[in-house]
């Protein structure tokens, strides 16, 4: 039965597509390759113009300039009625009036397809809510809505599916359950998903591509595991996860790496994971890839060693304990370590922190607050 | 305003992005834009010019011609003095007796009655009951109820409230009972309407920080429903200060408890003095924007609708 | 729980409060079975005469079929122009929003003499001979700024990705107005046409002004006033009223009930 809804998806692309808002401009300049089939997610804060771009692909908006095609069609100048886009609003905007299988067969009947009642008992069946067809949505729970909305929006078979936030309303649990849910059924009708989120996790759970958005640009874009690897901006490390930074100019250039030194620590990173080559640079590392020493560590050169550093703090969280180290000249470095029972180490010790330099990234810009 | 206490179906009001499409909206406002530009706008200019006329030249009754004739109000204003202070007098008790009135209404039906809906329901039915039994009727009861043969009035008049030759329809106190009477819901409706959306918290808040229930009436209840009485004052004075039949003699009034609504009908419609309606109804009108404007300012209600 | 006169005492006072809101109500209403020989201002004894013989006296029914017939059309008209407009008002963005505002807020603001007063005057400038039209264009006028706030409430509780949603759904901008748009909005437009008929029915002042010679319910009770009304005015008055009570009533608990069923399937 599930075969009735798969894979026709088509690719998606967005090309030069800039929106101005009286006042602002939400998207400067976007250029976006989704291929067909696949779970992309466009992930940022708010504001950072994810949800305008899912308009814009809806036809909700029409972008100020730049061409919008799906499948290789251009679609820039057709109403939303006339897209093979379908959405999950993030209110869900299930029709009050009418029952849950009514909201279901909706686009069946605009359509003019045949026998829409069958196809949308089919569609309650795959989000399994085929029971409660006859009810009206405000008696649903919220974990049902969505799966409702989602039901109401595949079995349209659309090229692509839009989903706005559609988890924000969940609470923890059911949000968890649900990604599982709609991941599982995104592989099995094999359609395009673009997904729009503030979540982090989120997006890197469940999609095959994630892009990073802020201010109206997309900073960089890939597979989750390469974003979080290596990030290649401030903002994208910030914000995918955690990051330490540390910023100086260059001192040492080899043929495979770069070395800059901080208050008398020497951080490197090898040359091709960092964007930048010359002059200042940040270089980062995740919190857990660092290690803490109570006594000075020996180190090799595919190493990097800092401090010694006060514990200012130490957060128990289950599953890994959280240190912060003061650095004289360097600041507060974080350094997450697995909970194996076995840390001797206490608020106020004097630490080493150090890290493979194969872990470490070079970014191509530098936080706001410091100058170039 | 007031009357989206009929309509609201759900209290969220979502703030979206407007949409563009100029042709869009002007379609859909444009009707009803020339519509009132033609039938509330233009007769009000007509009635400014009006107020300027002077008698035609032939001296007929009844037929005016165009002049400038500013000196018309003064002619009114002069006559008719005792008629404007006694209207605005009268709006301006019957106003703060029909808040009085209706706030521990109001109150009961907006905190008090939300745990029983239907009652609440019911209550708010029976506040705009007197709307579906014609004002004139309503009036005109009281009137009879009042009478000078009624029991009531007799009943005083044993008790030596009332002297043996005094009566009550024709008073001044009957008019504005009438007017109060008449006016309520117009008053009970908006204040409900912001007390019913006054979220309950605010004032168990208010009792926990060491407030006295009056405090806590006067400091958290009172201002967050300012909104409500300021549009429920507006909507009871405005009709009050025009209105004729209370105060109409064949009503609660006699000849002394006479307001501007009653000399603009006779000038209007008995005695055919057209200018001198007409200005008695521009001055009335521009005393009352002046209450508003000053009214809206002081409160700070900029959005009318 | 024991008995609080603290807490006793604002129901108490509601239900004082709503006696004296229905008095004038049950007096007309009582009046309406009294046995009356020439006047009706003393009470003589029950009987049904005046309403199975309502029509009997002479003007109150030809002047309650004006006045229903005046009420029908001025709120179709109303309800249609001030729907439009609340929508605008709500969904779109234009220039001169304020004056816009400003033009709806003032004809709520005019007293109801300055209006009656303003459109004779237009209308006598004009020739324009008064009767059934020119009470229907006084009343569309007066109704239209209460049919905007009513529906416009309305408008504003409704989530705008719902049309969306049904536009996304391949229903055109025409559908999505009458299949999704149109139907929720209905209560709202249901309340503002009941409105308007009440506020038309039972005007009086602007209706005396604009009528001429043709005669309305209102304009029947006031002429007879000087007087003493009519029984057969009271029978009218009282029907009116049951009528509008028992759908109001019915609404109320109708929508109660909904709302309880859709609780308890939760």
């Amino acid at each position: 039965m599930a075969t009735e809804f798969v894979a026709r998806g088509s690719d998606l692309e967005l090309v030069g597509i800039r929106k101005e808002f009286p006042g602002f401009t939400a998207i400067e300049n976007l250029d976006l390759h989704i291929p067909a089939g696949e779970f992309f997610a466009l992930l940022g804060p708010s504001g950072c113009g994810k949800t305008t771009t899912l308009r814009l692909v809806a036809g909700l908006e029409a972008p100020t300039a730049g061409k919008l095609l799906i499948g290789g069609k251009d679609v820039t100048s057709t109403k939303p009625h006339e897209r093979p886009v379908n959405t999950v609003f993030q209110s869900y905007a299930l029709f009050p009036h009418m029952s849950v299988l009514e909201n279901v067969a909706f686009g069946l009947r605009q359509r003019k397809v045949e026998d829409p009642l069958k196809k949308a008992t089919e569609a309650l069946e795959l989000v399994q809510l085929a029971h409660l067809a006859q009810r009206r949505p405000q008696q649903l729970s919220g974990g049902q809505q969505q799966r409702v909305a989602l039901a109401r929006a595949l079995v349209n078979r659309p090229s692509l599916l839009l989903l706005d936030e559609p988890l924000g309303a969940l609470d923890l649990k059911l949000r968890r359950e649900m990604q599982i849910e709609l991941k599982a059924i995104q592989m099995e009708v094999g359609l395009t998903f673009l997904h729009v989120t503030h979540d982090q996790e989120e997006a890197m759970d469940m999609a095959d591509t994630v892009a990073v958005m802020n201010k109206g640009r997309i900073e960089q874009m890939g597979a989750p595991e390469a974003l979080y690897d290596r990030p290649h901006t401030v903002f994208v490390a910030k914000f995918l996860g955690q990051s330490n930074l540390f910023i100086g100019d260059i001192v040492e250039s080899s043929a495979s790496s770069l070395s800059i030194n901080v208050a008398g620590n020497k951080i490197s990173v090898p040359k091709d994971r960092a964007e930048k080559h010359e002059g200042k640079i940040a270089i980062g590392v995740r919190p857990e890839k660092a290690d803490l020493h109570q006594s000075k560590p020996a180190v090799s050169s595919n190493d990097n060693l800092i401090g010694p550093g006060e514990v200012l703090d130490i957060r128990f969280t289950g599953v890994s304990n959280q240190f912060l180290v003061e650095i004289p000249g360097i600041g507060q470095v974080t350094v997450f370590e697995q909970n194996e029972g076995n840390s001797t180490v206490a608020l106020g010790d004097q630490v080493y922190v150090t890290w493979q330099v194969a872990h470490s990234f070079g970014l191509a810009d530098l936080p706001d607050s410091v100058e170039e | 305003m007031a009357f989206a206490a009929f309509s609201s179906g759900s209290k969220t009001d979502y703030k979206a992005p407007r949409k563009q499409s100029v042709i869009v909206a002007m379609s859909l406002l444009l009707p009803g834009m020339v519509y009132l530009a033609l039938f509330f706008i233009t007769p009000l200019m007509s009635l400014v010019v009006t107020s300027l006329e002077v008698p035609d030249a032939s001296g007929e009754i009844g037929r005016y011609q165009y002049g400038f004739e500013i000196a018309n109000y003064w002619t009114v204003i002069e006559t008719y003095w005792p008629h404007i202070i006694r209207s605005f007098t009268y709006a301006l008790v019957a106003t703060i007796l029909s808040l009085l009135i209706s706030y521990p209404l109001a109150y009961f039906i907006g905190i008090r009655a939300r745990k029983w809906p239907l009652i609440q329901k019911l209550a708010l039915a029976l506040v705009i009951a007197p709307f579906f039994i014609s004002f004139l009727l309503r009036t005109f009861a009281w009137k009879q109820l009042f009478s000078n043969e009624s029991w009531i009035v007799t009943t005083l008049q044993e008790w030596h409230i009332l002297a043996p030759d005094q009566y009550l329809v024709g008073t001044d106190f009957m008019v504005i009972f009438g007017l109060t009477y008449n006016f309520i819901p117009f008053m009970t409706l908006p204040l409900y309407t912001s007390l019913e959306r006054l979220d309950l918290r605010l004032l168990e808040a208010g009792s926990d920080l060491y407030a006295t229930p009056a405090k806590v009436f006067r400091k958290v209840t009172l201002p967050i429903t300012m909104p409500g009485i300021i549009s429920g004052t507006l909507m009871t004075f405005i009709p009050i200060a025009g209105d004729y039949i209370n105060a109409s003699r064949d009503f609660l009034g006699s000849s002394d408890t006479q307001m501007i609504g009653n000399v603009v009908e006779s000038n209007f419609l008995r005695i055919n003095d057209y200018p001198a309606a007409s200005a008695l109804s521009v001055l009335l009108m521009a005393a009352i924007l002046a209450l508003v404007v000053f009214y809206v300012r002081r409160s700070g209600t900029e959005d009318l609708l | 729980m024991r008995f609080s006169l603290g807490r006793a005492a604002l129901p108490i006072y509601a239900v004082l409060a709503f006696v004296y809101l229905l008095i004038p109500i049950a007096y007309t209403f009582v009046f309406s079975f009294n046995d009356t020989f020439k006047s009706n201002i003393v009470w003589r004894g029950f009987s049904f005469k005046n309403w199975l013989g309502v029509c009997n006296e002479q003007g109150v029914c030809e002047a309650f079929g004006n006045s229903i017939l005046i009420g029908v059309v001025s709120t179709i008209i109303a309800t249609a122009l001030g729907t439009a407009i609340a929508i605008a008002l709500v969904r779109y963005d234009f220039k001169f929003r304020s004056s816009v505002s400003l033009l709806l807020f003032l004809p709520m603001a005019t007293p109801e003499i300055v209006l009656g007063a303003g459109l004779a005057s237009q209308f006598f400038n004009m020739g324009a001979e008064k009767g059934l039209v020119t009470v229907i264009i006084a009343h569309v006028m007066f109704c239209l700024s209460f049919v905007v706030v009513t529906v416009k409430a309305r408008v504003s509780s409704l989530d705008p990705a719902l049309e969306e949603a049904g536009s996304d759904l391949y229903a055109t901008p025409s559908k999505v107005f009458w299949k999704i748009t149109f139907p929720l909005l209905m209560p709202g437009i249901l309340a503002a046409a009941l409105l308007s008929f009440a506020l038309s029915f039972d005007d009086f002042i602007i209706t005396n002004f604009n009528a001429g010679p043709l005669s309305t319910f209102p304009k029947f009770v006031y002429t007879a006033a000087s007087k003493g009304i009519p029984a057969a005015a009271n029978v009218v008055g009282s029907a009116v009223f049951l009528v509008a009570i028992l759908i109001v009533v019915a609404v109320q608990v109708s929508s109660t009930i909904k709302e309880r069923r859709l609780k308890a399937g939760k």
